[in-house]
């Protein structure tokens, strides 16, 4: 099996700052990881740079595109790397406002990035909008309010929605379940992992929250400083850390 | 089917002025298919770290643990996934699992992620459930709120719904009264009749001598300078 994603010397710098520096690693179909790190550490500055939204100052994203094969999406025209972020990626941030348009129905949210990717049937459009909100277990006579008429927990759904609608392959996600009661979280964790086995997603997960990857993720990511200080399986870099600032993340958790 | 060669762990705690101990050295053994071995040695001495070692969840620092044909020890996190979802079964003694999934989904689920079918999966968590004597009342409720011994009969039952050619039961019928505790031996017993390789602990004596045909006592692997 080939990576879907595989990543190269990615470095980003703010000035003489380090954002990340010489991350790389593979991502395969079907497989979640984590990045883990206390703020400031890189994780998002390096999530920014994998989806394109950042333009790193070293390294290379290679993504397996249906067409073409691997694809350095750092050095593709700007009009492609769109494209992809319509079709085979998609990002959810953590604040659902930053990925919702907050004044088009819940519906139009859903319709538009099918829209974007040429559907042109308005009863397909609604239909298919309707089934992914009963996915996300919106309720179908929500269908034409506005997310400012969501909680956070139903804006951040509306989110996912939005993004999986169009059957990414990738998704980015910042802090998906960050700002969310508890409760509203468990239901978000037990969503998104259902449709990342459904849907055979890759995901990359960027939090703090430690339990929130070892339900989630497969593989780990620590941060410091811009730097990877260890990368495993989820449940070994939880368990039996080796690196003294995974040691100190694991073992300050409150326990409930 | 395991086989463990000189297998050493130590755990360094940065954190605590670099302390670094040294649990296990030189530790051996090789389980065939159709074998149940226990691992016995007073508490401390070493049963779970082995046991977590072989599961991947510990990372061991020398010596290879073979299952088939992946050396778990060096193995990319990826092979030690693909391990886990077909080869290599884990009962811990403790069940964790995702609030709001029901039990008869969480005990489904090993068997979904082969890509069982979804009607088979369930069909087979319900039988395991039953047999397993949790009140059909209950499977459509997460196990998070139930008794230890409950959450423990569930466990065991998602660590059987797919049968793995190697097991590994950390304690398998603690805290089980004696007609549940009956039932898990058959099941274990049933294990080994198709040809499953099975390490265990057991505090039990009476399990122990039952199912198991061979024990390791690990107190054989514990570092010369630490004893």
């Amino acid at each position: 099996m080939n990576p879907l994603l595989n990543v190269g010397g990615i470095s980003k710098f703010y000035g003489h700052r380090i954002g990340c520096k010489d991350v790389s690693f593979d991502l395969y179909p079907g497989e979640v990881m984590g990045i883990v790190g206390e703020s400031g550490s890189g994780k998002s500055t390096l999530l920014n740079c994998l989806a394109g939204h950042l333009a790193p100052d070293t390294g290379a994203v290679n993504f397996d595109t249906r067409v073409d094969g691997m694809r350095d999406t750092v050095t593709m025209s700007e009009p492609e790397r769109r494209m992809l972020s319509r079709t085979d990626w998609a990002f959810v941030h953590q604040h659902a406002r930053d990925g919702l348009r907050m004044n088009v129905s819940a519906g139009g949210n859903v319709g538009e990035r099918l829209m974007a990717v040429g559907a042109r049937h308005y009863g397909e459009i609604r239909d298919q909008a309707t089934d992914w909100l009963g996915r996300v277990e919106i309720n179908a006579d929500r269908v034409d309010d506005r997310p400012t008429a969501f909680s956070g927990g139903m804006q951040q759904r509306l989110q996912i929605a939005r993004n999986l609608v169009t059957g990414p392959r990738l998704v980015f996600m910042d802090e998906p379940t960050g700002g969310l009661d508890v409760s509203v979280q468990a239901r978000l964790l037990d969503l998104l992992r259902g449709l990342v086995r459904e849907m055979n997603l890759s995901a990359i997960i960027v939090t703090h929250d430690l339990a929130v990857v070892r339900l989630l993720a497969d593989r780990l990511m620590v941060m410091k400083d811009g730097h990877v200080v260890e990368t495993g399986l989820t449940d070994q870099v939880l368990d039996d850390p080796q690196h003294g600032y995974t040691q100190l993340l694991v073992s300050s958790v409150l326990q409930v | 089917m395991i086989s463990i060669e000189n297998v050493s762990k130590s755990f360094t705690l940065h954190n605590q002025g670099a302390a670094t101990i040294p649990v296990m050295d030189g530790a051996s053994l090789q389980v065939a298919p159709g074998e149940c071995v226990a691992l016995v040695g007073q508490s401390g001495s070493g049963k779970s770290t082995l046991m977590r070692m072989i599961y991947g969840n510990y990372l061991a620092a020398a010596g290879r643990i073979m299952i088939d044909d992946v050396d778990v020890a060096s193995a990319a996190p990826r092979e030690i996934l693909q391990l886990r979802r077909y080869t290599l079964g884990y009962v811990s003694q403790f069940l964790r699992v995702v609030p709001r999934v029901p039990t008869v989904e969480v005990v489904a689920d090993p068997l979904l992620a082969t890509g069982a079918e979804r009607g088979a999966a369930l069909a087979r968590a319900q039988v395991l459930l039953e047999n397993l004597n949790i009140p059909e009342r209950l499977w459509a409720l997460s196990p998070t709120t139930f008794s230890g011994g409950e959450q423990q009969r569930v466990n065991i039952a998602r660590g059987f719904a797919y049968n793995y050619p190697a097991l590994l039961l950390d304690e398998p019928t603690a805290s089980l009264d004696g007609k549940n505790r009956e039932v898990v031996m058959a099941m274990i017993e049933e294990a080994k009749a198709r040809g499953a390789a099975i390490i265990g602990i057991f505090h039990d004596e009476a399990a122990r001598d039952r199912v198991c045909d061979r024990e390791i006592d690990v107190t054989g692997f514990t570092p010369k300078a630490a004893a």
